[in-house]
């Protein structure tokens, strides 16, 4: 079985895997800046799946670790099209993780929708999009080399929510400095929820769980994701209003 | 090839004098000041052309719309990207924001009324912002709800302004169903057949337009001022 995820899950992708009897899945990345190109991303997996299958990789189960990611629909078209190639003998099933994009995985479908009810004008933020916001956010979206467009991105929103995947411990510490200070870059309250892998980690290991149960009867059951409630609980708010 | 370079960066940062160029080199160089987001020079433009006895109306659609509408193409084909177009629309702005009050003088007959607006739980407004700009620039009277725009807003908005068409943008795949909701009510209550309804976002598709009932789905700002009007004008000769 083959995980081909975004660059920006590499890190989420591999602990998951590498948390016990996961250790015959391959784990693929594609950039992370396809983040800020949707419309690239199933090309791109297409791309790499051929790449693979040159070089002799080739797989029964193939898992895309996206969700939707504002591809309008072309990676579960891409996905369907695999299916329908794997049920006539040609090729590996393929399915992604569901949602919509990393942030409604990470939170779960119904904390997510709490949170987007709650406040619809949040900007969300991972483990992985706090560490890097300078080079996705401020250069990224060009914010850096013109400051007037901070306004036209960021103007309707009213706070940040990061959304962690790492448990309270120095590493954490470190990814709330770089999300408060991504959040006062953008003059916006700061909350944070942790999340741990959330769905990316219980269609992991559902999608995997055949082979892995067959292979290794005995595997260490996989860790739990923390549930809505948890999560509700965890969540805690971390005023740091900004002067616009 | 270092002299090549030299000679080019040079050229590079030449100012140019816009008032020397005639008509046909001035509407080029604004095409490109516009493509790179140059606003002051998109205002001297302007004015340059309207100076020079120029109607509003042709310095908006040969200068501002047409250079936008190289930029939409561009955007759609991954040459440009969301910062570039972003400050080619602030650009447009800062050109229309001259013209704006001549249109208003010269009393011209819109093209038709539109009310555009970000559905329910959606903030976001890029979008819908260049679409209004690229309506506005096509002739339409815009009428902008803004965002999170719940079915009442878009009814109240309705049956206040009379528009011909009804324009939802949404650029989330959680809200973008909401698109339906206010289809479905315009059906409950019988307005359907009033409004054309065009919608238009991210992860939308042509696919989803025609689930959610309706007339158009838009992939861009350009596309979805050359079907606004295109579906008028092919309302008006049907009822002809």
């Amino acid at each position: 079985m083959l995980v081909l995820g975004c660059g920006a899950l590499a890190n989420e992708l591999r602990a998951i895997v590498g948390s016990g009897g996961l250790e015959h899945i391959d784990v693929e990345c594609l950039p992370a800046k396809l983040h800020n190109r949707p419309a690239l991303i199933a090309p791109e997996v297409r791309a790499r799946l051929n790449r693979l299958a040159q070089q002799g990789r080739t797989y029964e189960r193939v898992l895309l670790g996206y969700g939707d990611c504002g591809s309008a629909g072309a990676i579960d078209d891409l996905c369907a099209e695999f299916e329908r190639a794997h049920a006539a003998g040609d090729g590996p099933s393929m399915t992604r993780v569901p949602g919509a994009h990393c942030y409604e995985f990470f939170a779960t479908a119904p904390l997510f929708a709490e949170m987007s009810e709650a406040e619809p004008a949040t900007f969300y933020l991972t483990d992985y999009l706090a560490r890097h916001f300078d080079l996705l956010v401020w250069q990224g979206l060009g914010i850096a080399d013109h400051p007037e467009l901070a306004e036209l991105y960021f103007g309707n929103y009213r706070r940040v929510v990061l959304l962690t995947q790492t448990p309270d411990g120095a590493q954490r510490a470190r990814i709330e400095a770089c999300a408060r200070a991504g959040a006062d870059r953008l003059g916006l309250p700061l909350e944070i929820v942790e999340t741990g892998y959330g769905e990316l980690e219980t269609t992991l290991t559902s999608v995997a769980a055949p082979r892995r149960n067959t292979a290794t009867p005995d595997v260490t059951a996989p860790r739990r994701s923390t549930v809505p409630s948890e999560l509700a609980a965890s969540r805690r708010s971390d005023e740091h209003q900004v002067p616009a | 090839m270092a002299d090549a370079a030299t000679v080019d960066s040079a050229d590079a940062d030449e100012e140019i004098d816009l008032s020397a160029l005639d008509d046909d080199d001035l509407i080029a160089q604004m095409h490109d000041d516009l493509y790179d987001g140059l606003g002051p020079e998109i205002v001297e433009g302007t004015e340059l052309l309207l100076g020079r006895g120029w109607g509003a109306d042709k310095v908006l659609n040969e200068a501002l719309v047409e250079a936008m509408r190289i930029v939409g193409i561009d955007f759609r084909d991954g040459i440009l990207f969301v910062p570039e177009v972003l400050l080619a629309a602030n650009a447009m702005k800062a050109g229309m924001e001259v013209l704006r009050p001549l249109l208003a003088e010269t009393g011209a007959e819109p093209i038709g009324k539109i009310v555009i607006g970000t559905v329910k739980g959606d903030i976001h407004d890029i979008g819908k912002n260049l679409v209004g700009m690229m309506l506005e620039g096509a002739g339409f009277e815009v009428v902008d709800l803004g965002i999170n725009t719940d079915v009442d807003e878009f009814l109240g908005a309705l049956a206040e302004h009379r528009p011909d068409i009804l324009g939802m943008s949404a650029l989330l795949t959680t809200t973008m169903p909401y698109m339906k909701v206010v289809v479905d009510t315009l059906i409950e209550q019988g307005l359907r057949d009033d409004y054309l309804v065009i919608v238009g976002g991210a992860p939308l598709n042509q696919e989803f337009g025609e689930a959610v009932g309706a007339d158009a789905y838009c992939r861009d700002a350009a596309v979805a001022a050359e079907t606004a009007t295109d579906l008028i004008k092919a309302r008006r000769a049907a009822a002809a």
